[in-house]
């Protein structure tokens, strides 16, 4: 019911009574309401759900974030892990697991 | 920056994995509230790969299992009538009744309508001026911002013929509930990062102060999950117990105001009770009286309710986090997706619906752990 789906803003109108656009989910495109996020511009991102966006994904904190995670010690993780993935299988490429849902709910 | 495949990184899963472990010198429960992190956790077999004695208890954050069995058995009294078109979000359809289900009701001809969004409701609403249109307004703070502006446009447009069957719950008297119980072994909260952008954190605050249990706003990709686990159980092994922010890319202190604004328009808080747990004080969202006109309850007689939950389902423990879906004799067996007894195993967030999808427990797996699914040739 209510997943929340990151997806771009590519289109903002004012329908007369609201804030209404388009956002691109990777590909798929569908209409969302906008007036929750009033500050909102064409290629900002935002949390959908449904059909409201509720949220404007700051990509300052995201960047910082990930850069954080990267600069975990590899060392200590490789200690702990031991032989519960090995080297290769960690170090292929994410491919399939963009095949996992895309986000989540409540 | 597309802020998925960013956070389904699995080389990262390992080093967060990996800290984890490096950390963690004591057992420690911790509680995902949201169904929908449940499904990641489980899908992606985080749980299973935490530190011995680490456990992820699956809290009561999906809205479909929580929604109480009178409100069901209410939607299928106002769904059967003639003049009404009932409108829904598509997990309600195949959560079953005392006797029915809303699926079964609309193969036998009544007008039932998924929806995706409440907006659409009130545009069926103001196509077919002849019909009363009712739309089953559930869920947790995360939807009660669309459904208020279903209820608040409504009534701008002067809709005579829209109406809302409302069951909304609230994420911390739940969690308030949950660590008063006398059987809690709840330690540390992941908090939904999504209930969390409509209303902030301050009301957590008190929560892990009074309770001495951190909380942590947590998102729902693996690497978000992993990073929530890993800010939890630091402060769990440090001796501290305070709100923190691991989703800082869509979450503010402060939330979405505007969301709140309009919620607070048109709800008021008021006891609710919850499919399974029982009536929990302050827990849920109620019309406004000054729009009364459009709650479904004052619009359609829909008393003599006389509620029947199955005998075997033990949906109400599940909900509680004091047994998984692994304990319960019907698992698999009686209770399955294709033929559930009770929500969790209907709902794409209900915990009993994570288990059965990932194979646990079944003769057969149907899903593949973290490090099998980020293989490039699956």
């Amino acid at each position: 019911m209510c997943l929340g789906i990151p997806g771009k803003v590519i289109e903002i109108r004012d329908d007369g009574s609201m804030l209404m656009g388009k956002i691109d989910f990777g590909g798929v495109r569908k209409e969302a309401c906008l007036a929750y996020v009033p500050e909102i511009e064409i290629g900002d991102y935002v949390i959908v759900h449904v059909g409201f966006a509720i949220s404007r994904l700051d990509e300052e904190e995201a960047l910082k974030t990930l850069e954080l995670l990267r600069m975990l010690d590899d060392d200590a993780v490789a200690m702990e892990l031991g032989s519960m993935f090995a080297p290769d299988e960690a170090a292929e490429p994410a491919g399939a697991a963009g095949a996992a849902p895309p986000a989540a709910t409540a | 920056m597309k802020y998925v495949d960013e956070y389904r990184d699995s080389e990262i899963a390992c080093k967060l994995l990996g800290e984890i472990h490096r950390i963690t010198t004591k057992p420690w429960s911790l509680m995902e509230v949201c169904g929908g992190q449940t499904h990641t956790l489980v899908k992606q077999g985080i749980d299973e790969a935490l530190p011995k004695g680490v456990r992820m208890i699956h809290g009561p954050g999906c809205p479909v299992c929580v929604t109480p069995l009178e409100q069901i058995d209410k939607a299928l009294a106002i769904a059967a009538r003639p003049d009404v078109i009932f409108t829904s979000y598509g997990d309600m359809l195949r959560v079953p009744g005392s006797t029915t289900d809303l699926l079964s009701l609309k193969a036998r001809g009544a007008d039932v309508r998924i929806v995706y969004s409440p907006l659409d409701a009130v545009k069926i609403a103001v196509a077919n001026p002849d019909r009363q249109v009712v739309f089953f307004a559930i869920g947790f703070e995360t939807t009660a911002p669309a459904n208020a502006m279903a209820v608040w446009q409504a009534s701008k447009l002067g809709l005579g013929n829209f109406s809302v069957l409302v069951s909304h719950v609230l994420v911390p008297p739940a969690m308030t509930a949950i660590l008063d119980s006398p059987t809690c072994q709840v330690q540390a909260f992941l908090a939904a990062g999504h209930v969390c952008a409509v209303m902030g954190w301050t009301e957590y605050e008190p929560i892990a102060a009074k309770y001495g249990v951190p909380i942590v706003v947590t998102g729902f990709e693996p690497l978000d999950l992993l990073e929530g686990i890993l800010m939890a159980i630091r402060q769990l092994e440090e001796g501290r117990a305070v709100v923190e922010n691991q989703y800082a890319r869509a979450v503010k202190r402060e939330g979405n105001r505007s969301a709140q604004a309009v919620v607070g328009r048109i709800f008021e808080p008021g006891d609710r009770t919850w499919r399974g747990i029982g009536s929990i004080p302050a827990s849920g969202l109620h019309i406004r009286s000054e729009f009364a006109k459009f709650d479904a309850e004052a619009r359609f007689e829909v008393g003599d309710i006389h509620t029947q939950e199955h005998p075997a389902c033990i949906a109400g423990q599940i909900l509680q986090g004091t047994k998984t879906p692994l304990d319960c004799a019907a698992y698999g067996t009686l209770c399955s997706p294709q033929k559930p007894l009770g929500a969790p195993m209907v709902s794409s967030e209900g915990v009993c619906s994570a288990y059965h999808a990932a194979g646990r427990g079944l003769a057969a797996p149907t899903a593949f752990p973290l490090y099998e699914l980020s293989r490039p040739d699956r």
